[in-house]
C-alpha cells in the first residue's frame, strides 16, 4: 500500500491509501479528490492535474521531463514544486507522500 | 433525394442547405459523416479547432491509441488522417476554425444553425458530436479579468491595428504568443513578453528573432509570472508580475494571455436541448437527444453503461444514422446492407 495525503489550499487533508503502479492522478480521481481536474485524462496534455509536492519528497518524485515542463507552461502559479500528477508513477519508495493541490487548475 | 448541398461560404449570403450538419470533427463525428453517407444523407461538418481531429489532434496527435478495433496500435493523428480518407467519397463540406452560436427549430421542423463567423445553415437533422465541448483559449485565473476580456485582455487579436502606440504584455511561451510578439512589437509603444521560465516552446527561429529584439533594446522579456491585474471600466492599466526578484508592476494597455485550450461547453446550453451535468442524455437506439432530429454521439452525450470510448462514438454514429434516415427521407424504407456485399454501398465507397 501506499499512503498519499493530498493537501487542499485550505490546510483541509485527504488520506489515501492506494497500490503501487498507479499515477498520482489515478489514485486522486479513483478517490475524488478535488481540485484534481485531469482533463485530458492522462496523456500529459492539458495541465490540469498540477499539484505542488511537498518539499521533503521532491527528491523521491524526481523532476520534470522535458515534455512535462513544456506542460507546465499551461498551469497557473508554477512554482519549483510544481508537477503534473498524472506524471508521477506511484511506488513503495512514495509510501507517506504529500502533495498539495493548487487553488486553481484553470 | 437528398437536398443539393452548396460547397462552403463561397455561395454568400444565402444560407447552406443541407441534409445533415454534424458539430465536431472528431473521430466520431467524422465516422458520422461515413455512416450517414451509406444512407445517401449528405453532411457538413463545423469545428471549432482549425484542422479536423478534435482532441485527437489537438491534445494527443502522437499518443498511441491501443483500443481502436483492428488497428493495435494508431496515434491520434493517423485515426484522424485515416477516417478523413475513410470518408472521402462521401464529400462533406468541412467549416473549421467557427463556432455554432444558435440553434433553432424552424415552422416546417428544419433546423437553422448560425456560426460566429456568420454563417447559417438549414438542416434536417443535426449531430452534435461535440465531445468535451468546444476548445477555448484557457483563461488565466486572476481575479476580476472577465472585466477586461474583449476589450484588454484578448486571446487573439482581429486587427492589429488596435495594438499601435499602446504598452503590450504576452504571456506565454509558445508559437501563439511568440507570433503575436513578433508581429505587435513593430506597432505597439511598448512590448513585454512574460513566461515563467527561460525556455520556449516555440519554433526556435521566433525564439532567437525575439532575443534579437531583447538585445537591441526593442521589447523586454520577464521571466515570472502574472499575479494580479488593475485597471477600471474594462481598461487594464498595470499587472502585477511576480519575478524571481520579487513583485513588480508594469504599466499596460492590454494584455494577450496564451495558456493552451480548455473545452467548454459552449452555446449548447442555449439550444433547448435536455442537459445532465454539462453532458446530452440520448436513448440508446438512436442516439437522439430530447429534441427531435438532434443527434448527440460520442464523448457528449450521456446513458446508462456510458463509456467515453471513441469505439463507443462509431457504434452511436451507426445507429444514429439509421435514425437520421426517417426525417432526411419521410417514408422511404431503408434496406440494410453490408459494405463487403452491396454493391449499391460499394458503388457510393467508389470501389465498384
Amino acid at each position: 500500500m501506499v499512503k498519499i495525503t493530498f493537501i487542499q489550499p485550505d490546510d483541509s487533508e485527504q488520506v489515501v491509501e492506494t497500490e503501487p503502479g498507479m499515477t498520482l492522478m489515478e489514485a486522486a480521481k479513483l478517490n475524488n479528490i478535488p481540485g484534481i481536474e485531469a482533463e485530458c485524462g492522462g496523456a500529459c496534455a492539458c495541465a490540469t492535474c498540477h499539484v505542488y509536492v511537498d518539499e521533503a519528497w521532491r527528491d523521491k518524485t524526481g523532476s520534470p521531463s522535458q515534455m512535462e515542463e513544456d506542460m507546465l507552461d499551461f498551469a497557473f502559479e508554477v512554482r519549483e514544486q510544481s508537477r503534473l500528477s498524472c506524471q508521477i508513477k506511484l511506488t513503495a519508495e512514495l509510501d507517506g507522500l504529500k502533495v498539495r493541490v493548487p487553488a486553481k487548475q484553470f | 433525394m437528398s437536398s443539393e448541398a452548396l460547397s462552403g461560404s463561397e455561395e454568400g449570403a444565402g444560407p447552406i442547405e443541407t441534409d445533415a450538419v454534424i458539430i465536431g470533427a472528431g473521430p466520431v463525428g467524422l465516422f458520422a459523416v461515413f455512416e450517414l453517407g451509406l444512407v445517401d444523407i449528405k453532411a457538413h461538418v463545423i469545428d471549432i479547432l482549425d484542422k479536423p481531429g478534435g482532441q485527437c489532434a489537438e491534445l494527443y496527435p502522437e499518443k498511441p491509441i491501443y483500443d481502436i478495433p483492428g488497428l493495435p496500435i494508431v496515434t491520434g493523428q493517423e485515426i484522424t488522417d485515416r477516417l478523413m480518407e475513410q470518408i472521402k467519397p462521401f464529400g462533406a463540406t468541412f467549416h473549421l476554425s467557427e463556432r455554432v452560436e444558435a440553434l433553432e427549430r424552424l415552422p416546417d421542423q428544419k433546423f437553422r444553425l448560425t456560426t460566429d463567423a456568420g454563417k447559417q445553415f438549414i438542416a434536417k437533422v443535426v449531430v452534435v458530436a461535440a465531445g468535451g465541448g468546444a476548445f477555448t483559449p484557457k483563461r488565466p485565473p486572476l481575479a476580476g479579468i472577465e472585466a477586461y476580456e474583449g476589450a484588454s485582455v484578448l486571446y487573439s487579436v482581429r486587427r492589429m491595428e488596435d495594438m499601435r502606440g499602446k504598452d503590450v504584455l504576452v504571456v506565454g511561451g509558445g508559437d501563439s504568443a511568440l507570433d503575436w510578439t513578433l508581429s505587435l512589437q513593430p506597432l505597439a509603444k511598448s512590448l513585454t513578453l512574460l513566461h515563467r521560465r527561460d525556455e520556449f516552446r516555440a519554433a526556435p527561429h521566433s525564439v532567437e528573432k525575439m532575443r534579437a529584439l531583447v538585445g537591441e533594446g526593442k521589447m523586454r522579456l520577464l521571466i515570472g509570472q502574472v499575479t494580479a491585474l488593475h485597471g477600471s471600466g474594462g481598461q487594464l492599466e498595470a499587472a502585477t508580475i511576480k519575478t524571481k526578484e520579487g513583485e513588480e508592476r508594469l504599466d499596460v494597455d492590454a494584455m494577450l494571455p496564451f495558456f493552451g485550450l480548455t473545452m467548454k461547453l459552449g452555446p449548447i446550453a442555449d439550444w433547448g436541448i435536455a442537459l445532465n451535468e454539462n453532458l446530452i442524455p440520448v436513448d440508446t437506439a438512436k442516439f437522439e437527444t430530447s429534441e427531435a432530429g438532434i443527434f448527440a454521439i460520442g464523448d457528449i452525450n450521456s446513458y446508462p453503461g456510458k463509456l467515453k470510448l471513441i469505439l463507443s462514438g462509431f457504434h452511436e454514429a451507426a445507429l444514429m444514422a439509421q435514425q437520421a434516415y426517417k426525417y432526411v427521407f419521410p417514408g422511404k424504407k431503408l434496406l440494410f446492407q453490408y459494405t463487403t456485399s452491396s454493391s449499391s454501398l460499394q458503388k457510393k465507397l467508389g470501389v465498384s
